[in-house]
């Protein structure tokens, strides 16, 4: 009996739990308004609104490569299927052209849409919560004078039961704070508004914070490094895999043109980033450069050394590693002869210093993608390439997918990474590569 | 310049001694041959000019023989470059000899070989070359019947012609070969020629496919890159980082010792290394330019600053045009700048060329513009007499103007020189191409107009700022290998190229009845990156300038822009293109563009001697990111008489497609002590999801008329159409090329 | 000694296992069809294929080659039996100077093989990697689509071979 009143107490306790999250979870709708006309906004508002948005990389979720901007319909590949970017241009019916200011500053902190519908955490409201009111008006003045396009994204593609908008309500119940940014007085200014634009608006933990099993970045991990589209995104804090460390003058240039002389080059995900970033203001790159360089801090006297190494292996000139012919680096090479070999025909014309190459001849040894623990990120690379945008000048690679085997990367890899990195050698190579192939 | 026509008795003659009679016949007042030709009567002149190339070699042999097997050959100066001319000229030589075309054999520029007709530049292979071939091949075509007429005793009005044979009406034949020998052709061509009847015309004017494509299209051996001689080594040439850099340090010992290496060549600062494989070669020359040290080099002025930088150069200053007549009150003035940044030629093969030095003479196999002046700089570079010296011109990938084929040239020459006997092939890697050709040379044009109340142009004020757009050799040190010689050689000084044809001030004279006009060239003689002939040179830059300013002034006066380029257009060929160009393109088409969408016009007279050629254009302009897409583009041209109207069709969508491409990306990129601009990543040219939707090209045929230059004619007025088309889409004029994302971007705001 | 698999036909080729498929095609074979433009992967002048996939031959070590196909514009057709696509390419005179063209026919035999019916925008974003200086591009794409199932040009339109 008594287990039957214990059963039917938390039966009962379980129902009034439930029922007191469906009274929270449902939202009222907003009432639609007549899309506001481009002359209700300021310039500056506008033009304040551009910057924000290119920090906040909009484009990046909201604008299909080949669609028209902000139409939405872009593809966000998540481990629970996929999410298709919405329509974010002022058309009041497939757009957000009947949302009120109000309406957009609620989806924008709870993740709400005008309709009152809980919109999925790949929007990224567990960050854009820490807006200031200001600056979300600008934001939304800037998309509301964009060109209305009419377009609706394709539906969804959830597992169950993830397709039911009622588990992004229980999903914000467990992780989503309410959360403003406060400055610290004891950080200068480009710091605290670097921390305010990479810990809100820029999102960056989205990619560059690991996430727990339900898809939540883990608080007190932030910025140690994610995963994005099957891409590594590295740590931004003191464990930073970049074998030169980052400095405030490295970060912004690879913000602000990605690429940096002692690094490498924005790829994957992040190249649509830096791309979208280009109308954000100097200022305001540099203070998110002077922040993620805090959050590094200053690197280890073994780490400062092994940096003075590689500096003395480039050659004069400061461009490249010597030449790999048909008997480059010792035991690099006899670890891994195919390596070596494609490395030749395939590698060395750019990732050498036959001559200046202010684009080309990005040395090696200074990848981040070579110093990883995992391959992925090279692998990619490899596969598939790196792209300047349409007719604009930019680092290129062509991607190797359709000529070179998975074992033929594999042993490429293995000997750039032997050659390149003093890491521990990769395993299981070829898999990862088999992996990123089936989509893995 | 007049010429005058050398005696009509060749020095050949005179030594044979024989045929005399037939040489009467070439000197004899011309009577009518053939019921079809339209000769032209009436006595001959004093002293005309020998028309077209003629003028250059006067011998009729020196363009045509015929041998015993009736075989036709005819010898151009020129060279195929990817303009087609070796289409063109046999369908030339073909239709007044009337043979089939088959039948003409062509040789192109080979100093032992052709004529001397200097470079094949300016879009002049049809007017010269094909002047002279239309002359020649139709001074011998009466010879031969006029001969024929002699050996068969019937009058030569009774005489036909077919395929090479000429019959009289008895059915009695003679065919060419039985026709031909050297004293019938070894005579000096005459001023005035009895041409075919346009009308009767049977093979000019037809789209014949051109002859070098099947081979291009299988991989047959179509380019110098494919030549394999025998016994033929491989050879890298190692520059410097930066213009002027010198070799300050080199142990050369490891490459020497890498596998198939025959030989490390150094002279003071040129570096190059042979090898047995080509790849070794190339694996060579990475480790020796990892080895070098080089110290030195130029600085570059800042290229953010380059427009003043330029404004601030010493200048000659040449007024190449100063009309003044009474002109009505202006009612309001406009004053504009224009800016042209150094831009690439950027073949898609870099330069290559071969050669042996064997038996105290030099071979060499080049796809240099000008095989004769090559062969006077590089016998000057490397002391031989230029009979010593034997330059062949074969195909390499397209040319755009003064490029790395002569430097290339001279990398084998010199490498050939060190290394006595086998040939030596010198291919460029790309980024030597990039960094190292000469550029089309950064501009300005400042202009200024007034305009009437009743819209008319009454004031015009034009000048123009910029480098030479010739550094041909010349002499040995316009070869840019010879400056890193341990003697190293210094270049000729740059000098304008003067009017008619122009250089920075090519094009610089609108066509257009402005009753004040002054036109100022501002030759800049310092070049701080080198420079030479890309293209249309200045014609370029000044047709984007004038027609840019011509859609303003329109727009100033409110009136439309075509209605206002006619109002100010007196040549009736030129207002036909335009009016052609603007019908198929619907220019009045009422319905309205689509927002961001806009329309462009421009037209020009290439050299204001060449052909005609107006283009329309629609583009539509994305406003979030300023990328532009060409969406249609409808071309006019009137090239005089049109040999292969598909070949001029050709011509000018590629120019379209070229100029779209500079018009809208390109600009080289420097830092003070480099080029950056050195691949395809740093320089991007169109790629195919970026070519316009589509080309229409319409051709106005002049049937009898000259053939006018066409391989230029497309760059500027595309230029400027696509400016003006950008300006309409976006209610905003830019006036620095190139017009990129970028640029529109902040001009349109957020 | 590598035994390459060359047009179907297999050759011996004694050369450096490190060497870019592109000098051997050209020196070893005497194959003339793929073409140095830039050595860098960047302008598709060296287009060939390889087990029926465009790449670049200026990149790909003979090494990783045992074994496999590879097909270069020789492969396709003669001047006296050219294959459909060198065949469209004639019929439009799709080249000025033509150095480009054989890594374009490469490039679009690769895609024609996999999507015989390809859109205009397939077409182009297909044909990206490959560069063309002179311009010719508007005809390269009318001799992809003409060799392509997907389009069968009217007499109409080949205007420009009637006589003006
Ligand atoms: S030569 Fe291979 S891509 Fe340019
Ligand atoms: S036809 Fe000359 S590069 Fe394409």
């Amino acid at each position: 009996m008594r287990a039957v009143s214990v059963a039917l107490g938390a039966a009962l306790l379980i129902a009034l739990a439930a029922a007191a999250f469906l009274v929270w979870a449902a939202r009222p709708a907003i009432a639609p308004i007549e899309p506001p006309s481009p002359a209700d906004f300021s310039a500056d508002l506008v033009d304040k609104g551009a910057q924000l948005a290119a920090i906040g990389d909009c484009a990046g979720c909201h604008t299909n490569s080949d669609g028209s901007p902000y139409a939405g319909g872009v593809a966000l590949p998540t481990p629970f299927g996929s999410i298709y970017g919405t329509n974010i241009t002022p058309d009041p019916d497939t757009g957000i052209g009947s949302w009120s200011r109000v309406a957009f500053a609620r989806a924008m902190r709870e993740g709400i849409d005008r309709r009152g519908r809980h919109l999925y955490p790949a929007f990224p409201y567990d960050h854009f919560n820490k807006l200031a009111d200001g600056d979300i008006d600008a934001i939304y003045a800037f998309l509301m004078t964009r060109e209305p396009v009419r377009a609706t994204s394709p539906p969804n593609r959830l597992v169950f039961p993830l397709n039911a908008r009622i588990v992004a309500a229980a999903w914000k119940l467990l992780f989503l704070r309410p959360a403003r940014s406060e400055p610290r007085s004891d950080k200068s200014d480009p710091w605290n508004r670097g921390a305010y634009l990479v810990e809100g608006l820029g999102h960056c933990g989205a990619c560059h914070t690991p996430r727990n099993i339900l898809g939540a970045e883990e608080p007190q991990k932030a910025l140690a490094g994610g995963e994005q589209e099957g891409w590594i995104a590295p740590s931004l804090d003191q464990d930073s895999p970049a074998p030169i460390h980052w400095t405030e003058e490295s970060l912004f240039a690879y913000l602000r043109v990605g690429s940096d002389r002692l690094h490498g080059v924005a790829a994957g995900p992040m190249t649509s980033v830096v791309r979208h970033l280009r109308p954000a203001l100097d200022e305001d790159v540099r203070a998110m450069a002077v922040y993620i360089a805090s959050t590094m801090g200053e690197p280890a006297p073994e780490r400062r050394s092994r940096e003075e190494e590689i500096f003395a292996s480039l050659p004069k000139g400061g461009s490249a590693d010597a030449i790999a012919t048909a008997e480059p680096a010792g035991s690099a090479a006899d670890a891994a002869p195919t390596g070596a070999q494609i490395f030749a025909a395939t590698c060395s014309g750019c990732h050498t210093n036959r001559s200046s190459r202010p684009l080309g001849g990005r040395p090696l040894v200074l990848q981040t993608a070579v110093a990883l623990a995992s391959p992925r990120n090279l692998i990619e690379i490899i596969l598939h390439g790196i792209e300047p945008a349409e007719s604009e000048p930019g680092e290129m690679m062509p991607g190797f997918a359709d000529v070179l085997t998975d074992k033929q990367i594999a042993e490429l890899a293995a000997y750039v990474r032997s050659r390149f990195s003093d890491g521990p050698a990769w395993s299981n190579i070829e898999d990862v590569v088999r992996g990123i192939r089936n989509g893995r | 310049m007049r010429r005058r026509i050398e005696p009509a008795v060749t020095r050949r003659h005179v030594l044979v001694g024989g045929g005399a009679l037939i040489v009467s016949f070439a000197l004899a007042p011309s009577s009518r041959l053939l019921a079809q030709d339209a000769g032209a009567a009436g006595p001959v002149p004093a002293d005309p000019p020998l028309p077209g190339g003629l003028k250059m070699a006067s011998n009729l042999d020196a363009w045509i023989r015929i041998d015993k097997t009736g075989a036709i050959t005819v010898f151009t100066g020129k060279a195929e470059l990817g303009q087609g001319i070796k289409t063109a000229l046999r369908q030339v030589a073909a239709e007044e000899l009337m043979v089939d075309f088959e039948h003409i054999n062509l040789v192109t520029a080979d100093t032992a070989r052709t004529p001397n007709e200097g470079y094949t530049a300016g879009s002049h292979s049809m007017q010269d070359s094909g002047t002279a071939i239309l002359n020649a091949t139709a001074q011998v075509r009466e010879l031969l019947i006029a001969a024929a007429a002699s050996r068969l005793g019937v009058p030569v009005a009774q005489l036909s012609v077919r395929n090479g044979v000429v019959a009289a009406a008895d059915g009695r034949s003679l065919g060419y070969a039985e026709l031909a020998s050297d004293e019938a052709l070894g005579v000096t061509a005459k001023a005035r020629s009895k041409l075919r009847d346009p009308t009767a015309y049977t093979v000019i004017g037809r789209s014949i496919e051109r002859v070098d494509i099947p081979a291009k299209v299988t991989g047959g051996s179509a380019y110098l890159q494919d030549l394999r001689l025998p016994g033929m080594v491989h050879a890298r040439v190692v520059r410097p980082p930066a213009y002027g850099a010198r070799l300050a340090a080199l142990d050369s010992g490891p490459v020497a010792a890498m596998p198939g290496i025959v030989k490390v060549v150094r002279d003071g600062s040129y570096l190059a290394v042979i090898a047995e494989q080509e790849f070794q070669a190339v694996a060579a020359m990475a480790s020796l330019a990892a080895a070098a040290e080089w110290g030195g080099g130029a600085k570059l002025p800042s290229q953010s600053e380059i427009y003043p930088y330029l404004q601030s150069l010493p200048a000659q200053d040449d007024v190449i045009l100063d009309r003044r007549q009474p002109m009505p009150a202006a009612e309001r003035t406009l004053e504009v700048e224009y800016r042209r940044p150094f831009q690439l030629h950027g073949s898609i093969g870099p330069s290559c060329a071969i050669a042996q030095y064997a038996d105290d003479a030099l071979t060499v196999w080049t796809h240099s513009q000008g095989v004769f002046p090559l062969r006077k700089a590089l016998a000057q570079l490397v002391n031989l007499a230029p009979d010593k010296v034997h330059c062949m011109h074969v195909e390499g990938s397209g040319c755009y103007g003064h490029n790395g084929a002569d430097d290339a040239a001279a990398d084998a020459a010199l490498i050939a020189m060190a290394f006595p006997g086998p040939p030596v092939r010198v291919q460029w890697m790309r980024e030597q191409e990039h960094m190292f050709e000469p550029f089309g040379p950064v501009m300005i044009a400042n202009v200024r107009a007034s305009l009437a109340s009743d819209g008319t142009v009454v004031d015009w004020q034009y000048e123009v700022r910029s480098n030479t757009h010739s550094t041909r050799p010349g002499g040995a040190g316009d070869l840019m290998p010879s400056w890193f010689l341990a003697k190293p050689l210094a270049p000729t000084t740059p000098k304008p190229i003067p009017q008619p044809e122009g250089g920075g001030d090519r094009n610089a004279i609108p066509l257009y009845s402005f009753p004040n006009a002054r036109v100022v060239h501002h030759f800049v003689p310092s070049m701080p990156l080198r420079v030479s002939a890309l293209r249309s040179l200045g014609a370029y830059m000044n047709i984007f300038a004038i027609e840019s300013f011509v859609d303003e002034l329109a727009a100033a006066a409110g009136l439309d822009p075509v209605a206002f380029r006619l109002a100010h257009l007196d040549d009736a060929r030129a207002r036909d293109v335009v009016r052609t160009a603007a019908e198929r393109f619907g220019w009045s088409n009422p319905a309205v563009l689509p927002r961001r969408h806009g329309k462009g016009f421009a037209f020009a007279r290439y050299k204001n001697l060449a052909a005609y050629a107006a283009i329309a254009a629609e583009v539509a302009v994305e406003h979030e990111t300023g990328a532009v897409r060409v969406l249609r583009v409808v071309a006019a041209v009137d090239s005089g008489q049109a040999v292969n109207p598909d070949g001029i069709r050709n011509q000018i969508e590629g120019g379209i497609v070229q100029s779209t491409s500079w018009t809208l990306h390109e600009a080289v990129t420097f830092e003070a002590d480099r080029i950056t601009s050195v691949d395809w990543s740093g320089y991007p040219i169109l790629r195919f999801p970026a070519v316009p939707g589509s080309i229409e090209v319409h051709v106005i045929d002049r049937p009898g008329e000259p053939y006018l230059g066409t391989g230029e004619a497309a760059q500027g007025p595309t230029a400027a159409a696509l400016a003006n088309a950008v300006a309409d889409a976006t209610k905003t004029r830019l006036r620095e090329l190139p017009l990129t994302r970028q640029r529109i971007k902040a001009a349109i705001g957020i | 000694m590598l035994t390459l698999t060359v047009n179907g036909r297999p050759h011996r080729v004694d050369a450096d296992p490190a060497t870019p498929l592109l000098y051997v095609l050209r020196n070893d074979l005497g194959l003339n069809g793929a073409k140095f433009g830039c050595g860098l992967g960047q302008c598709g002048a060296c287009t060939v294929m390889v087990d029926g996939h465009a790449v670049f031959a200026c990149l790909v070590p003979i090494s990783v080659l045992p074994g496999r196909d590879v097909m270069t514009i020789e492969g396709l057709g003669s001047e006296e039996d050219p294959s459909p696509l060198q065949h469209a390419f004639v019929e439009e005179q799709a080249a000025q100077c033509g150095y480009c063209i054989a890594g374009m026919i490469m490039r679009a035999q690769a895609l024609l093989e996999h999507n015989p019916s390809p859109s205009e925008e397939e077409i182009r974003r297909h044909m990206s990697p490959n560069l063309c200086r002179c311009g010719t591009h508007m005809r390269i794409l009318r001799a992809i689509k003409r060799a392509s199932q997907g389009t069968r040009f009217a007499d109409a339109d080949s205007e420009k071979r009637v006589v003006r």
